[in-house]
C-alpha cells in the first residue's frame, strides 16, 4: 500500500479514544484511496471512471466484518473486532489480517459448506448419497480446502477417482447427479467445471462430450448402501449407459463414436487403454482451456464480491460476456500462474481496493453492482446466520437428520456452517433457505428476507429464548457495567463495530425510558440486542 | 390398449386410474356413475387417462376448467391412524374380537348412517358429511402412508412431493394476498414427510405452535411470550432509530424489498393479522360449543383463518391416533373431544354460510387393525391398517349425508367400489378449483405434475363423482 494511502488511515484511525465512539459518517467508509498500484484496481477504476462511479473505501471495521463472514462464514468476535479496529499499523493490518484468516480451521469449514451446495453433498433426496458416503465426500472436499490443493488437482481428482464411495470421497462426484446417463455426468462436469449450462447446448456438442462418461460403471458390495464408481472399459461407446438403462443406438452414426469431441470442437480419440475421464481432465486442466481457469475465477469473484464478472456466475457462453474481459483475463492469468493456488487469488482479490470499496454505492446501485463499482449487500446464508446468532448469545442449535444415520453423533456445539450432510438440518437452516442440494446450481439457495423470516428473527421464541436465556449476552451485560459500556460491548459482539455518539444517545434514551418499570436491566440488554440482530447491518454483508 | 371404451365408462384398460371395470357395482351406482363418469373423465388428469383416450369433444366443451367451490380446505390430519371401525365404520354384529367393550351404535339425523358411541354430537350433523367408507392403499407405514394420503404419489420414488397443502399455496399464491401465510399448521407441524417437498421453503407450512386452548394463543412469530405490545412496540422504535445501515442504504432496492416485507411481518404482530388468532374474540358460549379443549379451539382458530380466507389449514390432531396400547382408553378420551370440535365447526361453518365454500377433510393415514390383538404387549391394541379405512369429508361441493363405498362384514377389506389417495386428493383438488394436470416447477426441470401419473404405478377408481 501507497504511503499516502497508509498515512490516510492513521489520520482517521489515530486517537484511540475517539475510537470509542467514531463519528457518524465514517462508521462504514475511510476516506476514499489515491490512485490504485494492482491490476485488479486499476481496470475496475477505468472503467468506474468512464461510468463516472467515484471510488469508495470501507472502513476497518466494516473490512473485518467482511473478510470475516466472507472467508470464515462467521462473525469476529468482540474482541478481534475491537483489536482489529483499534490496531495503530494501518498501513498493513488489513493485509495481515487476510493471512491470518486464510490459515484458519474455519476456511475450510465456509468453503466445504459452498463446494457441498455445487457437488450436492446430500445423504437423500432427490440423490441417494447415502450418509456414510456424503460424509466421506465432505471429509475429502474439506481436507483438500484445509490443505489448499491446486484447483487443477482437485477437479481431476473428483473426475477421475474410482472405488468405494464410503473410502474414496471424490468417487460421490459420479454418483451425486440427478442422472446417471453420460449425458447427465457431462452436464454435471461442465456445470461445476466449465460454469456452463447445457440446456442451451446442441445436442451434438453434449453426446462429444458425454463420450468421456460412457465408460462410468457402478456397482454395489455386499456392504448395504456401499457403490463402487469404477472403469468399466468392456462398457460399449455409448450405446450402453450406466446399466440401469440402455439408451437406443445413435441415430445418425452406425459405430459407436470411438473420439471424444470437446465443446472447442478439439477431438480427441478415446482408446481401450485409457480412462475417457482422464482424457476429459487433460483437455479440461490443459493451460488455455477456454472454460476451466475463467470459471474458477469467476465465481471466487461472485463469492467474495456478490457477483461475477461473468452473471450469473454459471452462466458461461458467448453470448453473455464478461462485465471487465480485462479483469477476468488477468485473474485467469495469475491463477494458472501460481499453479491453481486458489488462497494466492483469494489473496489478490481480497487486498483489491475493489474488494474492500463501500456497499454503499453514489449513485445508481445498479450499474455500480454491475461494474465492481461496489461490495454487493447481500443476506447472510441460512448456517452463516444461526451460527453469529448462537455465537453472540452462546447458544446452540440442534441439527437432526430424518435418514436414519446410526453412525453420525452431532455434538451439540456443532456449528451450521460445518455440518456435512445437506440432509442433516433444523427448521430454521429449512425456513433460511439453504441449499436443497439438488441442483448444482449457484442460485439454488435462497437469500431472501420475506414475511416468514422477519417473523422469525422478529418475533419467534425460538430466538427470544437464545436472546433472554443465552450465556453470551448475560456476561456481556453484567453488573455493575455503565449503559455506555454495556452497549459497546453489544456493539462490538453484533455488529463488529463502536457504536456512534448518536446511537448511544439512543441507547442511553432507551435505557432511561424503560426505567419507569420494575427489573429494569435485562429487558433492557435483550431489546437492544435483539434491536441489532434484527437490523439490515447483521442480517446482511456489507 | 382400449381405443373405444363403450360409454359410460372411462376406459379404464388404458389407464390404470380410470374406473374399473371389475368392481361389483349396484344398480344405484352404476346410475350415479353414468351421471357423472364424463365429468370424471375431464377432470382426471390427461396422462392418467392417456392421450389415446377419446374425450366427448361436446363434454369437454361443457366441463371446462374445473370451478372453485372450495375456497378454503381444512385438513383435519388424524396422525398415527385413528380405527375406522369403532369410529366412523362400526360393524356391530362383529363380536367381542373386534368391537370390544363397545356396545352401543348410534343412529344419525341420516338414516341408514350409522356411527359408533362415540360421535353423538357428529351424528346430529350427518346431513353435512359423507364417509368414504372404502378409503384404501393398502400401506401400513406412517411415513409412506402419510406420504401417499397427502401426495398421492408413490413413495420411494425419486423426486419428493409436496403435500397438497403445499400445492394450494403454490398453485393460488397468485391470487391469495393475505397476511397470513397460505398454508397454516394448527398447532405442531408433523413431520412424517416434508411437506413443502421440491417446492422448496416457501411453501412449508407455517406451524402456529402455541395453545389455542390457553389464556393466550402464543402463535410462533406472531404473538411472543411475555412480551407486552407496549415493549413489542417500543422495540419496533428502538429498532428503527439504531437501523444506521438500513437508512444509508435506502436507495438500494434490496433493503426496499426488505422493508416492506419487515412491514408486513408487522402488520401480522402488530396489525390485523394477529386478530384471526385472537380467539377471545369469539363469544364465550361458541367457544364452549366447541369444546375447552385444544382440538375443539384449534378448529375454532381454523374457522377464523377460513373467514381470512387462507386456502389450506391443516389441524394435525393434538396427540394423535397411534394407539397400539391403551387404544379403548385413548379412544375414550379423544373421541369425545374429535366428535365435539368437528360437530361444532360443521355446526358453525353451515350457519355462517361457509359450509358451501369450505371443504373440510378428515382422515389418518391408514385406519387400524379391526381385530383387536389381545395378545402383550398390546393388550387390547389395534396396529397399522391400509387396507381399508373411513374418510370424513364435508362442504366444498362435497355433498352431505353420503356414504362412498362400503368395507367387509368386520371392516377388513373393501366391499364395493375402492376410493385410492389420487382419488380422494383428485376430487379434493377439482373442487378446489386447481389443474390436477398441472405442472410443478421442478428444481432440476423435471416433468412434476400434480397428480401421479399412470407409469408411477399408483391405483385409481375415479374421482367422487357421486358425492360432488
Amino acid at each position: 500500500m501507497k504511503t499516502a494511502f497508509a498515512l490516510a488511515f492513521v489520520l482517521l484511525a489515530w486517537p484511540a479514544a475517539a475510537a470509542e465512539a467514531q463519528p457518524g459518517p465514517s462508521i462504514y467508509e475511510a476516506p476514499p484511496p489515491p490512485a490504485p498500484d494492482n491490476p485488479i484496481d486499476q481496470q475496475v477504476r477505468e472503467r468506474l471512471s468512464t461510468l463516472g462511479i467515484p471510488p469508495t473505501l470501507c472502513s476497518d471495521a466494516v473490512f473485518i466484518r467482511r473478510v470475516s463472514l466472507d472467508l470464515l462464514g462467521k462473525l469476529p468476535t468482540a474482541a478481534e473486532a475491537r483489536a482489529f479496529i483499534t490496531d495503530p499499523d494501518t498501513a498493513n493490518k488489513r493485509r495481515r489480517l487476510i493471512d491470518r484468516w486464510l490459515q484458519r480451521e474455519e476456511f475450510a469449514d465456509y468453503w466445504a459448506m459452498k463446494w457441498g451446495d455445487l457437488l450436492r453433498i446430500k445423504a437423500e433426496f432427490p440423490v441417494n448419497l447415502w450418509p456414510n458416503a456424503a460424509q466421506a465426500y465432505h471429509r475429502w472436499v474439506r481436507a483438500a480446502l484445509a490443505r489448499n490443493q491446486p484447483y487443477d488437482q482437485f477437479a481431476r481428482e473428483l473426475l477421475t477417482a474410482s472405488g468405494s464411495n464410503f473410502r474414496v470421497g471424490p468417487v460421490n462426484f459420479y454418483r451425486a447427479l440427478p442422472n446417471r446417463t453420460p449425458e447427465g455426468i457431462a452436464a454435471g462436469a461442465a456445470l461445476i467445471f466449465m460454469g456452463t449450462r447445457t440446456d442451451a447446448w446442441p445436442e451434438s456438442q453434449l453426446a462429444g462430450l458425454a463420450a468421456c462418461f460412457s465408460q462410468v460403471g457402478y456397482k454395489p458390495t455386499r456392504e448395504w448402501k456401499e457403490e463402487i464408481v469404477f472403469w468399466d472399459p468392456l462398457k460399449d461407446i455409448p450405446e450402453a449407459t450406466n446399466g440401469l438403462a440402455v439408451l437406443p443406438p445413435p441415430p445418425r452414426s452406425n459405430a459407436p463414436p470411438r473420439t471424444a469431441v470437446f465443446p472447442d470442437g478439439t477431438r480427441a480419440p478415446l482408446s481401450a487403454e485409457r480412462d475417457p475421464r482422464e482424457v476429459f481432465a487433460d483437455w479440461l486442466t490443459a493451460p488455455g482451456n477456454p472454460w476451466f481457469a475463467r470459471n474458477i475465477a469467476n465465481r471466487v469473484w461472485a463469492w467474495l464480491l456478490g457477483r461475477g464478472l461473468i452473471h450469473e456466475p454459471d452462466d458461461l457462453r458467448p453470448d453473455n460476456p464478461p462485465s471487465n474481459p480485462a479483469l477476468l483475463a488477468y485473474l485467469e492469468k495469475e491463477l494458472v500462474a501460481s499453479h491453481y493456488d486458489l488462497k494466492h487469488l483469494f489473496r489478490i482479490i481480497l487486498n483489491s481496493q475493489t474488494y474492500q470499496s463501500s456497499s454503499l454505492p453514489r449513485g445508481d446501485v445498479a450499474l455500480a453492482e454491475a461494474n465492481q463499482g461496489c461490495y454487493v449487500l447481500r443476506r447472510l446464508e441460512a448456517e452463516v446466520l444461526i451460527d453469529a446468532i448462537n455465537q453472540i448469545t452462546g447458544t446452540s442449535d440442534l441439527y437432526t437428520s430424518a435418514i436414519p444415520e446410526p453412525f453420525t453423533y452431532i455434538p451439540s456445539d456443532q456449528p451450521a456452517v460445518a455440518l456435512a450432510d445437506g440432509s442433516i438440518t433444523s427448521p430454521f437452516l429449512a425456513l433460511f433457505g439453504r441449499s436443497a442440494r439438488a441442483t448444482g446450481m449457484e442460485n439454488e439457495r435462497i437469500n431472501k428476507m420475506l414475511p416468514p423470516q422477519w417473523l422469525h428473527l422478529l418475533n419467534s421464541s425460538h430466538i427470544q429464548r437464545k436472546l433472554e436465556q443465552g450465556p453470551g449476552l448475560r456476561a456481556l451485560g453484567a453488573p455493575p457495567r455503565q449503559p455506555r459500556v454495556i452497549a459497546t460491548n453489544l456493539y462490538l459482539a453484533i455488529l463488529s463495530r463502536f457504536p456512534s455518539p448518536d446511537e448511544l444517545k439512543v441507547l442511553e434514551n432507551y435505557i432511561r425510558s424503560a426505567r419507569l418499570k420494575s427489573e429494569p436491566r435485562r429487558e433492557h440488554l435483550v431489546d437492544i440486542a435483539w434491536a441489532l440482530i434484527n437490523s439490515p447491518e447483521f442480517i446482511y454483508r456489507h | 390398449m382400449s381405443r373405444q371404451p363403450s360409454p359410460p365408462r372411462p376406459p379404464a384398460p388404458a389407464a390404470p386410474l380410470g374406473l374399473s371395470l371389475h368392481l361389483p357395482l349396484s344398480r344405484r351406482q352404476a346410475l350415479r356413475l353414468s351421471l357423472f363418469s364424463t365429468a370424471g373423465l375431464l377432470v382426471s388428469p390427461r396422462h392418467l387417462f392417456g392421450a389415446a383416450a377419446p374425450a366427448p369433444a361436446a363434454a369437454s366443451a361443457a366441463a371446462g376448467p374445473a370451478v372453485r367451490k372450495a375456497k378454503s380446505i381444512i385438513q383435519i390430519f388424524l396422525w398415527g391412524g385413528m380405527s375406522h371401525n369403532d369410529t366412523w365404520d362400526p360393524k356391530p354384529d362383529a363380536g367381542y374380537d373386534y368391537n370390544g367393550p363397545m356396545k352401543t351404535f348410534l343412529p344419525t339425523n341420516v338414516p341408514g348412517i350409522t356411527l359408533s358411541e362415540w360421535f353423538p354430537r357428529l351424528a346430529k350433523q350427518a346431513d353435512k358429511f359423507a364417509l368414504i367408507r372404502s378409503m384404501t392403499h393398502r400401506n401400513n407405514g406412517h411415513e409412506t402412508a402419510a406420504y401417499l394420503m397427502q401426495t398421492a404419489h408413490a413413495p420411494g420414488g425419486r423426486l419428493a412431493y409436496p403435500s397438497v397443502g403445499a400445492v394450494f399455496a403454490y398453485l393460488r399464491s397468485e391470487d391469495y394476498q393475505g397476511l397470513i401465510p397460505p398454508y397454516v399448521v394448527l398447532t405442531q407441524p408433523q413431520g412424517r414427510f416434508s411437506e413443502e417437498g421440491f417446492l422448496g421453503p416457501r411453501f412449508k407450512p407455517f406451524a402456529t405452535g402455541g395453545d389455542p386452548n390457553a389464556s393466550r394463543f402464543e402463535v410462533e412469530g406472531v404473538v411472543a411470550r411475555g412480551i407486552s405490545d407496549d415493549r413489542q412496540k417500543n422495540r419496533r422504535d428502538l429498532l428503527e432509530q439504531l437501523n444506521t445501515l438500513g437508512r444509508a442504504a435506502a436507495a438500494n432496492p434490496l433493503m426496499a424489498a426488505s422493508e416492506e416485507a419487515k412491514q408486513n411481518a408487522y402488520g401480522l404482530i402488530l396489525g390485523e393479522g394477529r386478530a384471526v388468532f385472537d380467539l377471545g374474540r369469539e363469544k364465550p358460549e361458541l367457544r364452549d360449543l366447541y369444546g375447552r379443549h385444544t382440538f375443539g379451539q384449534d378448529c375454532l382458530a381454523a374457522r377464523r383463518l377460513v373467514e381470512a380466507g387462507v386456502p389450506y389449514i391443516v389441524i394435525n390432531y393434538p396427540g394423535g391416533w397411534d394407539t397400539h396400547k391403551d387404544h379403548f382408553q385413548t379412544m375414550n378420551r379423544q373421541c369425545p373431544q374429535l366428535d365435539q370440535g368437528l360437530a361444532a365447526l360443521l355446526q358453525d361453518l353451515h350457519q355462517r354460510g361457509l359450509l358451501d365454500s369450505t371443504l373440510v377433510w378428515c382422515s389418518g393415514e391408514f385406519g387400524r387393525t379391526p381385530k383387536i390383538d389381545w395378545q402383550p404387549p398390546w393388550n387390547g391394541g389395534r396396529n397399522h391398517y391400509g387396507n381399508v379405512f373411513t374418510v370424513l369429508v364435508a362442504g366444498g361441493g362435497f355433498k352431505g349425508g353420503q356414504v362412498v363405498g362400503a368395507s367387509t362384514a368386520k371392516a377388513e377389506e373393501v366391499q364395493d367400489r375402492p376410493v385410492y389417495p389420487a382419488d380422494l386428493l383428485g376430487s379434493i383438488y377439482h373442487l378446489g378449483g386447481l389443474d390436477p394436470n398441472a405442472k410443478l416447477p421442478h428444481p432440476m426441470g423435471l416433468d412434476a405434475f400434480v397428480l401421479p401419473s399412470a407409469a408411477e404405478g399408483v391405483k385409481s377408481a375415479g374421482l367422487l363423482t357421486e358425492i360432488m
